[in-house]
């Protein structure tokens, strides 16, 4: 190889590893854009499916307990008693109470659910544990530390353990996934005991219709 | 030729015996080397940051009511003299953070300083999860405590939300009994054994810190902490209130009392704490 081709080589080298160097900043943007683009439309496509259940005005109105952070008491939950016309399904009723919970109170003080956080799916199996799907906003935009991870939990069972007796324990999902806590601290891999005296009592198997 | 095999025969009679000397001065001096080792060599490896260990007798009195062990009657008493302490997050979590850039890693580590000084005070051996800015796994930080004999566990943090100059502890919440015939504990539900021990101790460091700091609760309270449930020791976390305080001093004011109150709550809880001799091993 004469010097020529040596010197041509090596050039030809250093300007492919300086274009490679200047495009792969460029290359990575792209790809984590595409990659966001496409969770994006997951989450509108999730968010289209689960649109809130509407309240059918024919279903009977009943007292409904929602459970909302005290005014008075630190970090506590407190029942808060509204009228709403409620489905007699366990799941189309769960779905509801749900709703209005993270619809969240007058007060926005007294919220124990981020604002944004929607309930994706919602799931009764035949031994009476619920599963609950929420979106991403529940652990990313919930307050971290223990006492505000349990209130949003906790309010989330205990609206459920006043409403749908059905519910004996629950399981909370992020977006469709399990995840080992909820921001950090609440450990979210089991299921919460929702009813304790049912839940304590043996499961009866699945009855068919 | 008879002869030549009968001196290869005596040379190797020799090696024999030379041999047989050198393994039984070895086996002297090894036996000397034991003799002369303190009995009790501390898994060092496992603690990064030691105290000083208590010089007191960690046995229980023998008549002593009420003492309770997770592993049942075949125990023999030894007591509590290690206590691991963990700062919550760290490394690329920060944990809760307040709008003054207030982060809860960086806190507790500054937290952690003090309680382990007041620990020491009381002649306690004290274990750190982490030492700078880093964040093990919670399993690791589990690790760390299950790999100690005769230890208590506190995890610190700071919360996001609550009144501000409150101190909560928190003891798991139930967890499914451990049925294993074999006496290994699931790893977990490691903390199930010692639930009742950690509810004891819970309740001793939240009536100190309720006397240090007002409005805080009298009891420990029960939650579901995924840094507990992993964790085969009296276990409790402690959570102060909160990063949202305008100024970090609000909350380094707070050290010195929940130092105290953790040192004397878990002087309090020794003479409740026996060891087992044959502790349930972990699967």
């Amino acid at each position: 190889m004469t010097p020529t081709w040596k010197f041509w080589l090596i050039g030809g080298l250093v300007v492919a590893v300086l274009a490679a160097a200047i495009y792969f900043p460029i290359l990575r943007r792209r790809v984590k854009r595409a990659a966001r683009l496409q969770q994006q439309s997951e989450e509108q496509a999730r968010r289209e499916l689960a649109q809130p259940i509407a309240i059918n005005p024919g279903d009977p109105r009943v007292k409904t307990k929602l459970f909302w952070a005290s005014d008075t008491i630190d970090s506590t939950l407190v029942p808060v008693t509204v009228e709403l016309p409620l489905s007699s399904d366990p799941v189309l009723r769960s779905k509801q109470v749900l709703n209005t919970l993270l619809a969240g109170p007058v007060d926005a003080e007294l919220r124990t659910l981020p604002p944004d956080a929607l309930l994706l799916a919602f799931y009764l199996l035949p031994d009476g544990t619920a599963i609950a799907d929420f979106s991403e906003a529940l652990a990313t935009s919930v307050p971290s530390g223990i006492v505000s991870e349990q209130l949003a939990v906790n309010s989330i069972a205990r609206t459920l353990e006043a409403n749908v007796p059905q519910v004996q324990r629950l399981k909370i999902l992020i977006h469709g996934q399990e995840v080992e806590t909820l921001a950090g601290h609440l450990d979210l891999t089991g299921a919460f005991v929702v009813n304790t005296k049912a839940a304590q009592a043996p499961v009866k198997p699945a009855s068919t219709p | 030729m008879g002869n030549e095999f009968g001196m290869l025969l005596q040379v190797r009679n020799i090696l024999r015996i030379k041999s047989l000397v050198l393994i039984g001065l070895l086996s002297v001096a090894l036996l000397a080397a034991v003799l002369a080792s303190p009995s009790v060599i501390p898994s060092q490896a496992q603690q990064p940051a030691t105290g000083t260990p208590t010089t007191a007798s960690p046995t229980a009195p023998s008549a002593q009511a009420g003492v309770a062990s997770p592993f049942g009657a075949q125990t023999q008493q030894a007591g509590l003299s290690i206590v691991v302490l963990d700062p919550a997050h760290g490394g690329t979590d920060p944990g809760a953070r307040g709008t003054g850039g207030i982060r809860e890693s960086e806190i507790v580590l500054d937290f952690a300083i003090q309680v382990r000084r007041a620990l020491e005070l009381q002649g306690f051996q004290v274990v750190q999860t982490r030492q700078g800015n880093e964040n093990p796994s919670f399993d690791d930080r589990s690790a760390t405590a299950n790999a100690q004999r005769g230890a208590v566990f506190v995890t610190l943090h700071i919360s996001s939300t609550g009144l501000p100059g409150t101190a909560r502890v928190y003891v798991n919440s139930d967890l499914p009994p451990v049925a294993d015939s074999n006496g290994l504990i699931p790893w977990d539900r490691a903390q199930a054994p010692f639930l009742g021990l950690s509810k004891t101790f819970g309740d001793l460091v939240q009536g100190f810190l309720s006397q240090r700091f007002k409005g805080s609760p009298e009891a420990a309270q029960t939650a579901s902490v995924r840094q507990l449930r992993t964790t085969a020791a009296p276990a409790i976390a402690v959570e102060i209130s909160s990063v949202t305080v305008e100024n970090r001093a609000d909350l380094d004011r707070m050290a010195p009392g929940v130092a105290d109150a953790i040192a004397r709550g878990v002087a309090a809880f020794k003479p409740s704490y026996v060891v087992a001799n044959t502790p349930g091993a972990l699967r």
